[in-house]
């Protein structure tokens, strides 16, 4: 059972710019995928408005019955969130690092169009790397 | 979805979680998305009024378990997404945290749903929300005046849960 299941990143409008899936069972096809994720964008965008206390930032993490869902958002809007299994942990780290790998790899290309979907050789190959680093370093444990 | 196994109550509250629990406030829906109770605790923010801010719940909450179902990982026959569910159906959640407050959630068979909102370092609410809905069961349900569907005006209920709220901070 793999410790990641599937990763999306969406941009500041909800648009679904990147999504890899690592073994989740039964096949989820694209328009659904383009569905969760800015079901997900406007989600997030109502946990805020429901806080009970000022500067609330949207929802961190998400536990459903068989899976947590972890979300991070950038200070320019752009949301990685990955589903993982029940009580993974260091998910938080994890997203960083995708995150750093999206300025280094996506942002500085120069071939790629702000908001566009991602097609760089290098970020894939990249955060396979961090994927499987991650899923070593949890069965280590 | 877990069903539970007995109806009675438990003779003890169970054991507060993490400290620093702190309740923000409580609402409770019945399947129709009729707001039954609504408590406040402390919030001091308030974006809505009050019909709109629990429009707004139960939204969110109809809208995260149909994205729930349909994310996940572990079933093959997932159905489509926006379909309505019934309680116990498909992949529900019982909680979401935000820098600001947590949301733990729990629907009975019946479709009862119980939010209670909290500070995000609670800890897991799931068996407090259980003796929360046997209070509704004790308090509400068996009180041969109160009528299914309207909203719930016990004096027991609600000092009952105030006590126990306040416990668990």
């Amino acid at each position: 059972m793999p410790a990641v299941y599937s990763l999306y990143i969406i941009n500041k409008s909800g648009g679904l710019i990147y999504h890899k899936d690592y073994g989740s069972a039964g096949r989820m096809d694209t328009n659904d995928s383009l569905r969760l994720a800015s079901l997900w964008h406007s989600m997030h965008a109502i946990s805020q408005q429901l806080s009970p206390v000022a500067g609330c930032t949207g929802i961190e993490l998400l536990e459903a019955d068989t899976f947590d869902l972890h979300c991070f958002q950038s200070l320019t809007g752009t949301k990685f969130f990955v589903v993982a299994a029940p009580g993974t942990q260091n998910m938080e780290s994890l997203l960083k690092h995708i995150y750093e790998l999206y300025t280094d790899y996506v942002l500085k290309n120069p071939f790629y169009e702000m908001e566009m979907p991602i097609r760089c050789e290098l970020f894939d190959i990249n955060l396979t790397q961090a994927i499987q680093n991650d899923r070593f370093a949890l069965l280590g444990r | 979805m877990q069903f539970f196994g007995s109806s009675e109550i438990s003779p003890s509250p169970p054991a507060p979680t993490a400290s620093g629990n702190y309740g923000h406030m409580m609402y409770v829906f019945n399947r129709n998305g009729v707001c039954l109770l609504y408590r406040e605790w402390n919030r001091p923010l308030r974006t809505l009024n009050q019909q709109q801010d629990h429009k707004l719940m139960f939204g969110l909450l109809f809208s995260l378990k149909s994205l729930t179902a349909k994310m996940d990982p572990t079933s093959v026959e997932k159905g489509n997404l926006g379909v309505p569910l019934l309680p116990g159906q498909g992949c529900s959640f019982h909680s979401f945290r935000t820098n600001t407050y947590k949301l733990s959630f729990m629907e009975s068979p019946s479709g009862i749903k119980i939010i209670l909102v909290t500070h995000p370092r609670a800890g897991d609410l799931r068996e407090p929300l259980k003796y929360i809905y046997n209070l509704y069961v004790e308090y509400v349900v068996k009180n041969p005046l109160y009528s299914p569907g309207t909203p719930i005006k016990s004096e027991l209920f609600n000092t009952n849960l105030d006590q126990y709220v306040r416990g668990l901070g």
